[in-house]
């Protein structure tokens, strides 16, 4: 469970978030909203990048805005980016194991196994060696699915992890993020734009819109609620 | 994992034991004493280029500060070898130790700024560190804290370890310390460090998120490479033993330092060897056959130029793959 209360960023003139309030049950959890509602702000916030001016989360009874930035990944808060952010110097085993053995705990032996867990669970187990420089747009959107879930997480933060993917690459991402929550016992935060996809792995979902809640709820529900269609309906327009 | 260590990408093994093996035992007899004397004298900048190669390359990190530490760690060793009769070995080991320490300094403000600024920062810090040595001077078998001699007649010259009194011995002797100091950096680049290098040069919010401590390896990373940059100080003395000054680390040494090492490039390892060659074999050869002594500041500013230059066409092309310049 994570109770966001309150949760106020400011950048200069704009008000990114606006005294959200917000629990997310656990689980696979859907995060929408148009272009500039705030969802990678969010995550920025969780992730410690962006200080907001006001409110706070807490994630198992801990506060999580008193911990440093990178002794987030290490408590359990891992996240994926939407420009990705694989090490491209590194091999694909390389760049999992690097969020493992600083993120994670663990002997040598346990560590290579649950790379090699990992990337065989998200399909990268053949070009386990390869140089990541040398591969394909697509293989870096499972790089950082698997660099946010190797390990013991506690809440996977996936910042449009299904943009340019062929939709049947969108499938197989599909299936593998339904079973995150079950694998790790995390809770997952789904941002995307594809509802299909949201539809397909989220139970729960919850709405921004110019930094505020619109809605949240159970997915069917918040998808057909009236004030989530004028939100993207009005972002067409404008 | 000592092989997959040294099979690091950075570094192809056999090649580097194989060169190793034809330093130590061909060279000798195909070059004459002043050939070696030069060749001491690449090996020794190979490992100062190795540690800005390695901050630029591996990290990051442009740092115009490395003839610091360089300076730093000739100073420390040159007035210990007169002062004491510690191990030769170890007295590098001091003055590595003690450059790295001068390299943490130099990296705290690396903790805040970057780019074009972190240079500027780092060559000041440079400068400063020039002006010390300058009023210091390096001792020559004097008395006191400086270790200065008074007369002409009282200098001697930096003592060279008993094992490697002579010119050959004495190039044979950087050219195992090189290998030791490079093997030491590949040891970094393919472990933990190396990776979390890695990931701090493509991406500092990346790194955070993948819980690593960008302060803590951005500080190793300058430890580290001070620690290089020190130990070759420390075999500068000696290799060279008489009348020292600062030439070697003052602010047109730090320019053109970071100009050979991107000439040479500073992806791999390798590029290092090839800036030492350009700094101290090519470049000193051109001078000397081609171009003429008097010309020597408008020839260094040259190189300067086109190593920048060279620097530009490459981080443009890297931003071009990167998808940047859309
Ligand atoms: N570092 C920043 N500095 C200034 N403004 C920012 C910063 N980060 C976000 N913003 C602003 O905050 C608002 C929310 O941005 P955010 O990136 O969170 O949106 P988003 O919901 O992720 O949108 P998208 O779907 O386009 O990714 C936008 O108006 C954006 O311009
Ligand atoms: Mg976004």
């Amino acid at each position: 469970m994570i109770e966001i209360t309150d949760l106020s960023v400011q950048f200069g003139g704009v008000r990114s978030l606006d005294e959200v309030t917000l629990t997310f049950p656990g689980g696979n959890c859907g995060l929408i909203g148009p272009n500039g509602a705030g969802k990678t702000t969010l995550f920025n916030v969780m992730s410690g990048f962006v200080t907001p001016v006001a409110g706070r989360i807490r994630i198992d009874d801990v506060d999580l805005l008193d911990i440093a930035d990178y002794r987030r990944a290490r408590w359990g808060v891992r996240r994926t980016f939407q420009t990705v952010q694989t090490i491209e110097s590194l091999t694909v085993y390389e760049n999992v194991r690097t969020v493992h053995e600083h993120a994670a705990e663990g002997s040598r032996a346990e560590r290579q196994d649950s790379v090699d867990d990992v990337l065989a669970f998200v399909g990268l187990s053949d070009v386990r060696d390869k140089v990541v420089r040398t591969l394909s747009q697509r293989d870096r959107r499972f790089i950082e699915v698997a660099r946010a879930i190797v390990g013991e997480p506690k809440v996977v933060l996936l910042d449009e992890p299904a943009a340019g993917l062929p939709e049947e690459e969108t499938d197989h991402l599909a299936q593998i993020i339904r079973s995150v929550p079950e694998r790790t016992g995390a809770t997952v935060i789904l941002v995307d734009h594809d509802m299909s996809l949201v539809q397909a792995c989220c139970d729960w979902t919850a709405v921004l819109d110019f930094g505020r809640l619109v809605a949240a709820g159970p997915t069917a529900d918040v998808l057909h609620d009236e004030r989530v269609l004028a939100a993207y309906v009005g972002d067409e327009e404008a | 994992m000592v092989g997959r260590v040294f099979s690091h990408r950075a570094f192809q093994p056999t090649i580097a034991a194989g060169l190793m093996v034809f330093a130590l035992f061909a060279m000798p007899s195909i070059f004459d004493a002043t050939w070696i004397f030069n060749f001491t004298q690449m090996a020794i900048y190979s490992m100062v280029a190795a540690s800005v190669g390695m901050l630029y390359g591996r990290v990051g990190l442009v740092s115009l500060g490395q003839v610091a530490p360089y300076g730093i760690g000739a100073w420390v060793t040159i007035r210990l070898a007169f002062a004491t009769d510690i191990p030769y070995p170890i007295l590098l080991a001091i003055g590595g130790g003690v450059a790295a320490i001068i390299g943490l300094l130099i990296g705290l403000p690396a903790l805040r700024v970057s780019g074009l600024y972190l240079a500027l920062v780092t060559l000041m810090l440079a400068v400063g560190v020039e002006v010390i040595l300058f009023r210091l001077k390096f001792a020559n078998g004097g008395p006191g804290f400086n270790g200065l001699a008074l007369t002409m007649s009282d200098r001697a010259p930096v003592p060279r370890p008993a094992f490697a009194e002579g010119d050959i011995a004495y190039f044979r002797f950087v050219v195992i310390v090189a290998c030791v100091i490079f093997m030491l950096a590949v040891a970094f680049l393919a472990s933990k460090p190396g990776r979390a290098w890695a990931s701090v040069h493509q991406s500092e919010p990346s790194a955070l998120a993948s819980g690593i401590s960008v302060t803590r390896y951005k500080l190793m990373a300058f430890g580290l490479a001070a620690f290089m940059a020190g130990v070759a100080g420390g075999l500068y003395g000696a290799h060279v033993q008489w009348s020292i000054g600062v030439d070697q680390f003052n602010r047109q040494a730090a320019l053109f330092l970071i100009a050979v090492v991107l000439m040479g490039g500073i992806g791999s390892l390798w590029g290092a060897l090839l800036a030492a060659f350009f700094a101290t074999i090519l470049l000193p050869f051109l001078t000397q056959n081609v171009i003429g002594h008097q010309f020597w500041n408008d020839f260094a500013l040259t190189i300067f130029g086109i190593g920048l230059m060279i620097n530009l066409i490459q981080t443009t092309r890297a931003m071009d793959k990167k998808g940047l310049l859309e």
